[in-house]
């Protein structure tokens, strides 16, 4: 996993709120093993109509937003399905961050397994945001190490990330290493708790 | 009191191994159940060089990919049959117990787990699925994770999480007649949003509760996650234990007294407090439907399609009109004009013994006017409706009666599909756009109200007389 430090790249706006794990990836792409890429799955059926044609007002449609690194949204993104297809697809697809308001709490963890940073700022600043972005993707950057997300022309708004989630991301670690190396400490509660609990055994 | 503890804090802190300097704790994980979307788990596992720790405490059922008639030729494609034997194929090279295709106990994972006595109260219960909240009406703390937590589990039986905030939804009062839990948990989301509850574990308390069958209560507690909801809960109680009693994995003998000892003291204290608390009055409550796609568009059966017109804040007003013209319906119809084409009973929410019953009982000596399946929610389920005659009711109504699994609830199978532009009277718990199928309309709502709407062939009020019956 690539660590996270500093995300400096073009933002792209999708306003609205509930984007579910079924708008990121729909289901019938979930079977594909994960070398094969998500990336042409995001957003899949937003983005084009049954007939399989572009929809131009599909804001990661526009020609600049292949390049964008970070999206920005409203509230409870990632809400639904468990799927980390979701995540694999915003990655795959090149994105590096994604601003919200709210995220679903599975997407939310997901992300941070796979070196996807969510941010969360209060409404107005994500508007603000939305309004920077509305004519098209542009510059933005996340600072990790900071905790601040900055426009070009210096407004800056700070953010709020679970210590543990933001150790991990900066250090591209995978939490399963670091578990790992504390399985005495898992042997010795599991034989107690075992002992105070036998019918789980 | 100090010291007073909710329902929620006595699980977490009997499983909190330890906690990180940042304030996540590692907790220790009792039962952990894989499903045949797993492999990508697997690989990470295989990736990271690690093995099962504990492959005991793990249990697999193929339930998202199966096909639901015609035994294993009714699933064509290829790549979804291999997600199908991918799941055995890991499970014996993991030596993990797998229920797979045709296995006499297979079924949706959310179903089989409870019905064999595998999830049980004061249990930390995972499972790479959002509706795991579905086994917290056990007083099991269940919730879901993604395919990189289902790995860690698998190398450690561990999982990192922060410890979320408690909520307590409480429902006193008596349900109506016609009112279900699935009218209950709709009413409840409708009320505090699809984002309501995030970053809370729920328990759901008081009499409206207690009066709930073990089926109602896994309703309810399933549907957790449409709210936002880290996980659902509901106090073990002597219904608890009878339900569990006798079923294939449930402990027995000295073991089963001294877990029903524990279990009896796992209950919230009288005084613990809560970061928040909910109050519905369950009288309130009428036979409720969606209209848009989020679970969150909830109404009562005897209301219209709402007016977006009438919504002050701007962001909800344009998904509201998004949401219609998605549903293609139009403000101010009348919810019981809405003509469907097709109904799905069945999914993790409702497809236990008594939501069949519920069914078959509208659509004994009825015909439906469109085309409905029943999908069980496993073996047992199956085995138990057929011994009843149940799928003898629904064969004669017209509605095809058909083999444990997800099935129409997500349309992953490939072939149980609602089509482009078609309309759904569904019991599953999404109505996302293109849940079902691509372009695929979903109304959500009880069994007994999507039996009333395949009779009818629009969505009605179950408690109005339907003409005919036996
Ligand atoms: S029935 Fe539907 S919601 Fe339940 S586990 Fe299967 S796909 Fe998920």
């Amino acid at each position: 996993m690539k660590p996270v430090r500093k995300i400096h790249g073009l933002a792209v706006g999708l306003e609205m709120a509930n984007v579910d794990t079924d708008q990121i990836v729909p289901a019938r792409y979930l079977y594909r093993n994960r070398s094969e890429g998500f990336a042409d799955t995001l957003f899949h059926d937003m983005r084009s109509d049954p007939q399989g044609c572009e929809r131009d007002s599909f804001p990661l449609n526009a020609p600049e937003a292949e390049q964008a690194t970070i999206l920005v949204t409203l509230d409870n993104f990632g809400c639904g399905s468990s799927r980390e297809h979701a995540v694999w697809a915003l990655v795959d697809a090149g994105f590096q961050a994604v601003i919200a308001v709210s995220f679903g709490d599975i997407f939310r963890n997901n992300a941070h397994e796979n070196g996807l940073l969510p941010v969360v700022l209060e409404e107005h600043e994500v508007m603000h945001l939305l309004q920077h972005v509305k004519s098209g993707p542009a510059k933005l950057t996340v600072d990790l190490e900071t905790q601040r997300v900055r426009l070009p022309d210096g407004t800056c708004f700070s953010f709020d990330i679970d210590s543990a989630a933001r150790e991990n991301l900066l250090l591209g670690r995978s939490k399963i290493d670091a578990t790992h190396s504390l399985m005495s400490t898992i042997d010795a509660f599991e034989e107690a708790y075992l002992g105070r609990h036998p019918w789980s055994e | 009191m100090t010291g007073s503890k909710t329902l929620f804090e006595k699980i977490w802190d009997a499983h909190a191994i330890r906690v990180s300097e940042n304030g996540e704790s590692l907790l220790y994980v009792d039962r952990h159940f894989i499903h045949d979307g797993t492999s990508q788990a697997f690989e990470k596992l295989e990736l990271a060089g690690h093995g099962v720790r504990s492959p005991h405490k793990t249990f697999g059922t193929a339930d998202h990919y199966v096909p639901t008639r015609n035994g294993l030729d009714g699933l064509t494609d290829p790549a979804r049959r291999a997600m199908v034997l991918r799941l055995e194929e890991d499970a014996k090279r993991y030596d993990i117990r797998c229920f797979g295709f045709g296995h006499q106990h297979q079924g949706i994972v959310h179903v089989i787990g409870p019905e064999l006595g595998l999830t049980l109260p004061g249990f930390l219960l995972v499972c790479g699925d959002s509706h795991t909240s579905t086994h917290g009406a056990l007083g099991a703390f269940a919730f879901g994770v993604g395919a990189s937590e289902v790995a860690h589990v698998l190398a450690t039986q561990t999982i990192w999480q922060a410890r979320p905030k408690t909520m307590r939804i409480t429902l006193d009062g008596h349900a109506g007649v016609g009112v279900t839990a699935k009218d209950m948990i709709l009413h409840i989301i409708g009320t505090i949003g699809a984002g309501g509850a995030t970053g809370h574990v729920i328990e759901y308390a008081g009499s409206g509760i207690e009066a709930l069958s073990m089926e109602g209560r896994l309703t309810l507690c399933n549907m957790s996650i449409e709210a936002g909801a880290r996980a659902g809960l509901i106090a073990p109680d002597d219904k608890t234990a009878a339900y569990l009693k006798g079923k294939p994995f449930a402990p027995s003998g000295a073991d089963w007294d001294h877990a029903v000892a524990h279990w009896q003291t796992l209950a919230s204290d009288g005084d613990a407090a809560f970061d928040r608390e909910v109050r519905i009055e369950t009288d309130n409550i009428s036979p409720t439907v969606t209209w848009g796609t989020s679970p969150e568009d909830a109404v009562p059966v005897t209301a219209a399609v709402p007016d977006p017109q009438g919504e002050p804040d701007a962001e909800r007003r344009a998904r509201m009109i998004r949401a219609l013209d998605y549903m293609n319906l139009k403000p101010g119809t009348p919810m019981e004009a809405i003509a469907v084409d097709r109904v799905f009973i069945g999914s993790c929410t409702n497809s236990r013994i008594e939501d069949l019953r519920a069914a078959a009982e509208i659509l004994k000596g009825r015909k439906t006017r469109i085309p409905a399946m029943v999908v069980p929610g496993s073996m047992i389920v199956k085995a138990a409706a057929e011994a009843e005659g149940l799928d003898r009711i629904f064969a004669k109504a017209g509605v095809e009666w058909r083999d444990p699994g997800c099935s129409m609830c997500v349309a992953m199978n490939g072939v149980d599909v609602v089509g482009p532009g078609e309309r759904c009277a569904s019991t599953s718990n999404r109505n996302f756009a293109g849940r079902q199928g691509r372009a695929a309309r979903t109304h959500l709502m009880s069994p007994a109200m999507a039996a009333a709407a395949a009779v009818a062939g629009r969505i009605v009020d179950p408690r109005k007389p339907l003409p005919g019956g036996a």
